[in-house]
């Protein structure tokens, strides 16, 4: 019998899991049972997160179109920035799924390569955001203006700060690879952070429609 | 008095408010320093830190739920009797308006987020990882996280009676009264942070609990094998993961609306304040389902092991948790049929409300069918189980009154409604957390609570609740609307409240039977040395009590739902016995005094945030991210029990 069977949280079927060599075919970060269930909790996280913005969604929703006199979305976005930032995000999502291949394929140093261009990518989005909010700012679209402009900076400035977590995330995995080399558990850490990495992605692509090209349509 | 201290005695400890709020003040310091001077005297601070504040340990997790739960019932009950004392006559000046609207916040407040909630997750962490046969939950350190952001939560809330004022606008807390403009104290700025922490607790239990009952259940152990409370855990997991995040938004938008100055809920400016009303019941509805599921579950095993039967219709029992789980995203709209949404949005939250019926009614006849011919034992968990049956019986069918939307006209926001509430509530989930208490008693401590006690408690609480509740379904047809602080003579009111309020004493009464009854206990408590006191059927009972910290010495391997039972009909319970050459070493997760610091972080924060004092704010949140950043590179955190010392328990134990 394995001793994984006998951890304190290891899950059913830890006997086999731990059991089995490198080559039973499942990823790395999957092979201890202690890690593949960490792997479950964030899915579950990543629901609750996902309900979060569904809240936030269904607030800009409502008082879109309360603008109280004050500047209205067509008025507002700003085609070319929203399309920038949204291409700098969608290409940090390819490099950081580039980081989990070389992951999987043990190469470190790639691994950590592509980390750092999607922490850059990310950092440019942030960055570009910032920039878009201050120059709404300036021309007297603040937060506290209409219902309608606080329910976007809510709900846009919710997702900015979700990347802006994600990058000092992605830095502390970043750390604990090149300490540690690529381990079970960094592995696990690598695939996780990029799984938030991805569903910040996919929630962006919600605001893009929802917020920025059906703003600027109607 | 110098006028700087006159000053922050008026504003933040409120002194000018007179006698009641002195004598508040000084039992506070007095309790405080009671327990400082005996934890100093007895030289327990160590032991304190050590053995409770830093542990992962499942077990003492939820028996620190269980003492938070059971002290805030002491408190909401408090809150209830001054409440019923100033209603007991009419034209009352015992407590003023102001007083009175504060009162009925936090009553409503602590009983459902702070003694329902935490009352659940007792029975969550004491009972979960022993009935799925598993050494701890899935995430032993967030656990302790989820712990102690209620605890910290709670305190904040709490404080505010004490320190700056208590929030006054009802525990529903609607906008556009609770915006800055009608509401400027501190005490909306409790409420919404104490909750806002307490809350980003709940979900994380949430999520632990479901990936704990999905991936660490005992081989053998397939999802319809499993006990049925461990079922109404799951679905109530599944409720928390899917409507707290609405809470979680709710209170950060009006949060918004009163800190930065939005206009999400304000009536200038484009605000919506019916929005804040759909999230927060989004939330809200689900949330009475949260706490009524477990309780459920617990009714489950109580009538199973009592009646000394199989349960009757296993299989519909889990069909109709999850049929209600489900259900109950989509009556939200029931708490507010007099808002003005058309007829068809009306007739639709009308019609699921029903529907919820049906699942329960399965339950309820599943309950009684299991009990039909079986040997019942009249000990006091099956005593509030039978209890339970008509009260939640009457309170279900007062709640299909209330679903039914025209009739609603009537009744909304009357004392119909508040004895509709108190009944399933108190019917439901308190009755049912008591009988879970009773029953799991003797595996958290090694003993149990006294019979003869526990009857004079049952008795005075039961007879208490229809005293108090039946008569406010009347007071409610004659007009009788809910947070009024006093009521006039003429009114007619007066005879109905007046026996309303004797009830409300005797329930009173009972609880402090119940006190009395777990101090008797402690000293002369029947001691429970075979671990199995109640004949019982599920895996927790073939451990000795209380538990050992590692809970199995060797996992077993299930073969049936009712394993442990099953193994004492065929005489073979040695089966579960360790065997010596079976034994081999545990991995156990490390204590840490990082979850307790991380909230303690938190309240700082929220401190920080309800006074607008950002620099404390920031520092607080300094604080968490500090934790997290800590716990990132924390590699090394668990620990091995060698063979010996478990040989060593188990032998101790007499189980080896
Ligand atoms: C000793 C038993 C209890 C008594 C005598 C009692 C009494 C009361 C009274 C007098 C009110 C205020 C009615 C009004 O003026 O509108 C109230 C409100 C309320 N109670 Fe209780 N209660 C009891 C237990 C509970 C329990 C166990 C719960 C929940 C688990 C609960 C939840 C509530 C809620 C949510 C409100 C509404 C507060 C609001 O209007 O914002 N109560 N109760
Ligand atoms: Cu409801």
């Amino acid at each position: 019998m394995a001793v994984a069977e006998h951890a304190a949280h290891a899950p059913a079927g830890a006997a086999h899991a731990h059991g089995a060599g490198p080559a039973d075919g499942r990823p790395l970060e999957y092979r201890d049972p202690h890690q593949s269930v960490k792997i479950l909790g964030f899915w579950l996280f990543l629901a609750t997160d996902m309900l979060l913005f569904a809240c936030l969604f269904a607030t800009y929703l409502v008082l879109r179109t309360h603008t109280d006199g004050g500047p209205t979305a067509r008025e507002l976005f700003d085609i070319p920035g929203f399309t920038a930032e949204t291409f700098i995000l969608l290409t940090s999502s390819f490099t950081g799924g580039l980081a989990t291949l070389c992951m999987r394929n043990g190469n470190k140093k790639w691994l950590m390569a592509w980390l750092a261009v999607t922490m850059l990518l990310g950092l440019s989005f942030v960055g570009l955001e910032a920039k878009e909010f201050a120059a709404d700012v300036a021309e007297g679209a603040n937060m506290q203006r209409s219902a309608f402009l606080s329910a976007f900076f809510t709900l846009v400035g919710t997702h900015g700060s979700h990347v802006s977590v994600g990058i000092v995330w992605m830095f502390l995995t970043l750390l604990q690879v090149a300490r540690r080399g690529i381990t079970e558990i960094t592995a696990r850490k690598v695939f996780i952070v990029n799984l938030y990495w991805h569903f910040l992605d996919v929630v962006w692509v919600f605001i893009f429609t929802v917020v920025y090209l059906s703003g600027v349509v109607m | 008095m110098p006028a700087g201290f006159q000053h922050f005695a008026d504003t933040y400890l409120m002194w000018n408010e007179g006698p009641l709020i002195w004598m508040s003040d000084a039992l506070i310091v007095l309790t405080s320093l009671g327990i400082v001077g005996a934890l100093t005297y007895f030289k327990r601070w160590k032991w304190l830190w050590r053995e409770w504040l830093t542990t992962v340990d499942h077990k003492k997790i939820g028996i620190m739920y269980l003492i938070a739960a059971l002290l805030m019932l002491f408190r909401g009950g408090v809150d209830a009797e001054l409440m019923r004392t100033q209603l007991a006559l009419p034209g009352v000046h015992f407590l003023d308006a102001e007083h009175y609207d504060q009162i009925f916040t936090t009553h409503g407040t602590i009983m459902i987020l702070f003694m329902a909630m935490p009352f659940i997750f007792a029975l969550f962490n004491i009972v979960v990882p022993l009935q799925i046969g598993a050494r701890d939950v899935a995430f032993p350190y967030l656990n302790a996280i989820s712990f102690w952001l209620f605890f910290f939560g709670a305190m904040l809330f709490n404080i505010s009676f004490v320190f700056g004022g208590s929030p006054d606008a009802g525990w529903t807390s609607y906008p556009p009264l609770t915006e800055l403009g009608f509401d400027k104290g501190p005490g909306e700025n409790f409420y919404l942070l104490g909750l806002q922490i307490s809350g980003i607790g709940s979900i994380a239990t949430g999520i632990n609990f479901l990936a704990t009952i999905l991936k660490m259940r005992a081989p053998g152990m397939t999802l319809m094998r499993m006990p049925l409370f461990t079922w109404s855990v799951l679905a109530a997991c599944v409720v928390i993961i899917f409507a707290f995040p609405a809470l979680t938004i709710a209170l950060a938008l009006l949060m918004l609306d009163r800190i930065v100055g939005t206009h999400f809920f304000t009536m200038l400016h484009g605000g919506n304040p019916m929005m804040f009303i759909n999230l927060f019941w989004i939330w809200g509805h689900p949330e009475v389902y949260i706490v009524i599921l477990p309780a459920f579950g617990v009714f489950s095993e109580v009538v199973a092991t009592f009646a000394r039967k199989r349960i009757f219709g296993y299989s519909s029992m889990v069909a109709a948790l999850m049929a209600i789980s489900i259900i109950s995203y989509f009556v939200w709209a029931h708490h507010f049929f007099t808002m003005g949404a058309g007829a068809d949005v009306n007739t639709f939250f009308a019609v699921a409300t029903m529907a919820v019926g049906i699942p329960t009614g399965v339950k309820v006849f599943n309950w009684l069918f299991t009990l039909f011919r079986g040997r019942i034992r009249m000990q006091l968990p099956m005593l509030w189980t039978l209890a339970f049956v008509p009260c939640f019986a009457i309170g279900g069918a007062t709640g299909v009154m209330l679903a039914v939307a025209p009739a609603d006209y009537q009744y909304h926001n009357s004392y119909f409604l508040i004895a509709h509430f108190h009944q399933v509530l108190i019917g439901g989930v308190v009755f049912g957390m008591l009988a879970g208490m009773y029953y799991w008693w003797p595996k958290m401590f090694g003993f149990k609570l006294d019979e003869r006690l526990g009857r004079w408690a049952f008795w005075f609480f039961n007879i208490g609740f229809y005293v108090c509740f039946m008569p406010q379904y009347a007071l409610g047809f004659m007009g009788m609307q809910r947070r009024m602080y006093t009521y006039p003579a003429d009114t007619g009111w007066g005879t109905l409240n007046f026996v309303s309020t004797i009830g409300a004493y005797l329930m009173g009464i009972g609880f402090l039977f119940i006190v009395l009854q777990v101090l008797y206990s402690i000293k002369y408590g029947e001691r429970d040395l075979t671990g199995d006191p109640w004949d019982g059927r599920t895996l927790e009972w073939s451990l000795p009590s209380p538990v050992p910290h590692y809970n199995f010495a060797v996992i077993p391997t299930v073969t049936d739902r009712d394993m442990w039972w099953v193994l004492k009909q065929e005489g073979r319970t040695e089966e579960l016995r360790p065997k010596p050459e079976e034994i081999q070493p545990i991995h156990m997760p490390k204590n840490s005094g990082r979850p307790f610091l991380m909230g303690f972080a938190f309240f700082v924060a929220g401190l920080g945030f309800v006074f607008n004092w950002h620099v404390l704010a920031a520092l607080g949140l300094l604080g968490v991210v500090a934790c997290m950043i800590a716990r990132s590179f924390e590699y090394d955190d668990e620990y091995q029990i060698p063979v010996e010392e478990i040989e060593y328990t188990e032998a101790a134990l007499g189980r080896l």
